[in-house]
């Protein structure tokens, strides 16, 4: 009986395996966008295709279709074969597709278990929640697939890693044979990266097939059999990984060829410019956050802040701002103690700052890209009579030169700078900061959701600052933006800097010091 | 010293158990339909006017049916009714829905006012007569219990009703997979859709709930209590209710804890005769309480993750 139902599937070696999905002429619109436009995607059963492209290119948009999120406005989709009407996530469930979101949905509160099975509970004694069964259950599938996890654990108290562990059983519970992982590596360490991958190769030995959206190149290279990239909804091609590399991805991605590698020249670091004795400095909620922590920071070098989010970085970057005041220790800014002075003074002194959180802190969303150009010099002289009047005309000038100097695309500086897109508003933060030519720049996630393109334009820009004499604290969640630009790199774990590394020191080291582990030998030498 | 001993008087007698109990058994259904609501992620400041609302009714329909049950159901539908707009208006429509729980209770008084005016050549609707009135049940050979037989078994029917419900929805909320799924709904209506769980379904049947619960408590407030209805007569019960759910942490059986704190200081508010304190000092004291419940003792109080916020599927 079962040699026969096995008998039935088409399995013959060498023979053509049906497409585990076959997206046909999706189009999907907006008022003023085309996010789909005539999109056609082939899934091969048992492969992991990776789906990259630019934000905005569409990839979301078409797994949200494919999930039943959204509602095509034409086109057909093809499942194993037959053909698939999605009208809602639970249609997609029953077709065996699951989707492991980039923000997670997971219920913080709730267990681990009741997270796994939610919308597909066990019950007894009619609609009892049978929480013997859910331990049961959720047994016999992390020892299936070999992801270990307590099922009455409290989700929200688990690490990232394991939350996504959470996510994956979730999807797998529900019996998914098409796992679609929308950028699931955005969050993790180097090794939860390691280990997710170690789990999907393991779950298409199993016979699953995997989508893996994402725009880390590497990535693909690394885990992808074929590639599909999407440019501004349309699909420009699919290709084999074996038969690509990171360049021509890239310029499928852009449409055009992008310089991956920052060029720079060796470091000439001058005198320190940024001196910070035994700072400790507690978050607002007054846990602490930095502590004791010492370093120099020199004219014409870049220094990387690399490590884990959360281990002090943000408050590290917020004390030096002047926008958190430390709770002890001294910063130095030249020879001028700057440890007690505000914001507007630390400024004043010759700081810079490009904020982690360009829409919270870097602008304000609904003022114009001029108005946004002077925050922080709008008492000037040069824009402001007597400090009280502002000049728009000299404002607006301004703002012009700016946009033109850093290719924002915008169409005026009038333009509300909610109305550009992510990468164009860090253009508009980076220009302001960088025109005044600062002596020290704070550099926070600089290109974090920041397409491709960009990114180059401001990696390029700091490392000419850097060559202007600027000293420049890089502080990034992106190991590889860390490693290409920085001069030294300092690792940041439980608030402590775990040791400063040259900036072609391994990157499982860096992962390990990243985690606590690695011992905390410094390296004098790397300075 | 003379008060202490009065207040000591007070606190050993049954009927004042009796009156407090009663009154936290009034409050609590109100507040447990706050609780499912909110627990489903729409913010309901909206039993007051659905109180109201049924409690016009009750009378209304006891007056014609002379029948309290039937008084019962049209009270809750009366009440349901406002719940739905509120559903709709929030769910549906999306808006802001303290504005909108703000426009029911307004909307309740004006409507009840008017209508009692209207229906009644401007006299005010007469007294409920005893075949419309909610009986008082008392339990055979438990009511005889000294005490405790005059405070627990020795009350109107809507008591037994109100504790039963605490009872039950306490059990649906955390033990049963509707609960779990009411309770995922308003912590990350997403992470439910995505689950294939409806979330509107949830959300409205939790509304329309916290609609018919209060709309009993207008019954028994207005048929089971006074036996006449007076304009405005909740008089901020559906707030301090509101209170009970904060208070309670968005449980059932916080809820209804808070509800007894609400309730004792209605029925010392009712001790006038015995306690030698102006009348309007006591009939302040819930309303005090309600206020320092608020602003201290609860200390952290988290409500559901989404609680407030409308769902749109699919983001953006």
């Amino acid at each position: 009986m079962s040699t026969e139902v096995r008998a039935d599937r088409p399995a013959a070696p060498g023979g053509e395996a049906p497409y585990a999905i076959e997206m046909r002429h999706i189009r999907k619109a907006w008022p003023g966008v085309v996010a789909n436009d005539d999109v056609n995607l082939t899934i091969r059963k048992g492969e992991i295709h990776a789906l990259v492209g630019e934000n905005g290119a569409g990839k979301s948009t078409l797994m949200n279709i494919l999930y039943g999120l959204l509602k095509p406005d034409a086109g057909e989709i093809l499942i194993n074969g037959q053909h698939a009407h999605i009208s809602g996530p639970r249609d997609a469930i029953v077709r065996g597709i699951g989707m492991v979101h980039q923000h997670f949905m997971l219920i913080p509160v709730f267990t681990v278990g009741e997270n796994i099975v939610l919308g597909r509970e066990p019950v007894e004694n009619g609609d009892f929640y049978d929480r013997s069964e859910v331990d049961t259950r959720i047994r016999a599938l992390s020892d299936e697939y070999g992801l270990h996890i307590n099922p009455d654990a409290r989700t929200g108290d688990l690490p990232v890693g394991l939350q996504q562990r959470v996510e994956i059983l979730k999807v797998l519970y529900r019996g998914a044979d098409i796992l679609i992982l929308d950028e699931p590596t955005g969050v993790l360490t180097p090794q939860e990266t390691h280990d997710l991958f170690a789990v999907l190769r393991g779950l298409v030995r199993g016979g699953k097939t995997i989508i893996f959206i994402t725009h880390k190149l590497k990535e693909v290279l690394e885990i992808s059999d074929q590639v599909t990239v999407l440019r501004r909804g349309k699909v420009i091609g699919t290709v084999r990984t074996k038969d690509t590399n990171e360049e021509e991805i890239a310029r499928m991605m852009v449409g055009r060829e992008v310089l991956l590698r920052v060029d720079k020249a060796p470091a000439k670091p001058g005198a320190a410019a940024l001196r910070v004795e035994h700072l400790t400095v507690n978050t607002e909620q007054g846990l602490p956050a930095v502590r004791d922590v010492s370093l120099e920071l020199y004219a014409g070098e870049i220094l990387g802040v690399a490590g884990v989010e959360g281990n002090g970085q943000s408050e590290l970057v917020a004390a030096l701002a002047g926008m958190l005041k430390p709770r002890s220790g001294r910063i130095w800014i030249g020879d001028r103690d700057v440890t007690e002075e505000g914001a507007r003074h630390t400024r004043h002194a010759g700081l810079a700052h490009i904020p982690e959180d360009r829409r919270g802190a870097g602008l304000i969303l609904s003022f114009s890209i001029a108005e946004n150009t002077i925050f922080g010099h709008q008492r000037d002289a040069a824009f402001a009579l007597r400090g009280m009047v502002l000049r728009l005309h000299e404002i607006y000038a301004w703002a012009r030169r700016l946009i033109k100097q850093f290719d924002v695309r915008t169409p005026s500086e009038e333009t509300p700078a909610r109305a550009l897109s992510g990468g164009n508003q860090q253009k508009v933060i980076v220009a302001r900061e960088m025109a005044t030519q600062p002596k020290v720049l704070l550099a926070s996630q600089p290109t974090r959701g920041v397409d491709i393109g960009a990114i180059e334009f401001i990696h390029r820009r700091i490392v000419e600052q850097r060559d202007a004499g600027a000293a420049i604290l890089l502080v990034s969640a992106e190991l590889d933006e860390i490693r290409s630009l920085s001069d030294r790199i300092a690792v940041m774990y439980e608030g402590k800097i775990a040791s400063i590394e040259p900036p072609d020191v391994p990157e499982e080291r860096l992962g390990l010091l990243m985690t606590g582990g690695g011992g905390r030998q410094t390296h004098p030498a790397a300075s | 010293m003379a008060i202490l001993s009065q207040l000591l008087q007070v606190l050993v007698s049954g009927d004042f158990w009796q009156l407090a109990l009663r009154d936290g058994a009034l409050l609590a259904l109100p507040a447990l339909g706050g609780v499912l609501s909110e627990r489903s992620g729409v913010t309901n400041i909206a039993m007051e006017g659905m109180m109201l609302t049924g409690a016009f009714f009750s009378v209304v329909a006891a007056l014609s049916f002379h029948n309290p049950w039937m008084a019962v159901i049209v009270a809750m539908l009366a009440g349901g009714a406002m719940a739905l707009i509120h559903a709709f208006i929030s769910i549906r429509f999306r808006a802001d829905q303290i504005i909108s729980g703000f426009a029911i209770n307004i909307a309740a008084v004006g409507l009840t006012t008017f209508l009692n005016a209207k229906l009644s050549n401007f006299r005010g609707l007469q007294q409920v007569d005893p075949s419309g009135r909610l009986p008082t049940i008392n339990v055979p050979l438990l009511d005889n219990i000294p005490f405790l037989g005059q405070v627990f078994f020795q009350q109107n029917i809507i008591v037994y009703v109100s504790l039963a419900l605490l009872a039950i929805a306490n059990l649906v909320l955390f033990r049963t997979r509707l609960g779990l799924r009411l309770r995922a709904v308003g912590e990350h209506p997403e992470a439910a859709d995505t689950a294939g769980i409806n979330v509107y379904r949830l959300r409205y049947g939790a509304v329309i709930m916290s609609g018919l619960l209060s709309g009993l408590a207008g019954a028994f407030l207005a048929i089971g209590i006074a036996n006449i209805f007076n304009d405005n007569m909740t008089s901020g019960r559906g707030y301090i209710a509101l209170a009970a759910m904060i208070f309670g942490k968005w449980t059932p059986w916080g809820a209804f804890v808070a509800c007894m704190i609400f309730g004792v200081g209605d029925a010392l508010a009712a001790s006038t005769g015995v306690i030698n304190v102006p009348q309007y000092f006591l009939q302040m004291v819930p309303y005090v309480l309600a206020l320092v419940v608020l602003a201290g003792l609860v200390g952290r109080s988290t409500p559901p993750a989404a609680d407030g916020i409308p769902y749109t599927p699919g983001g953006e």
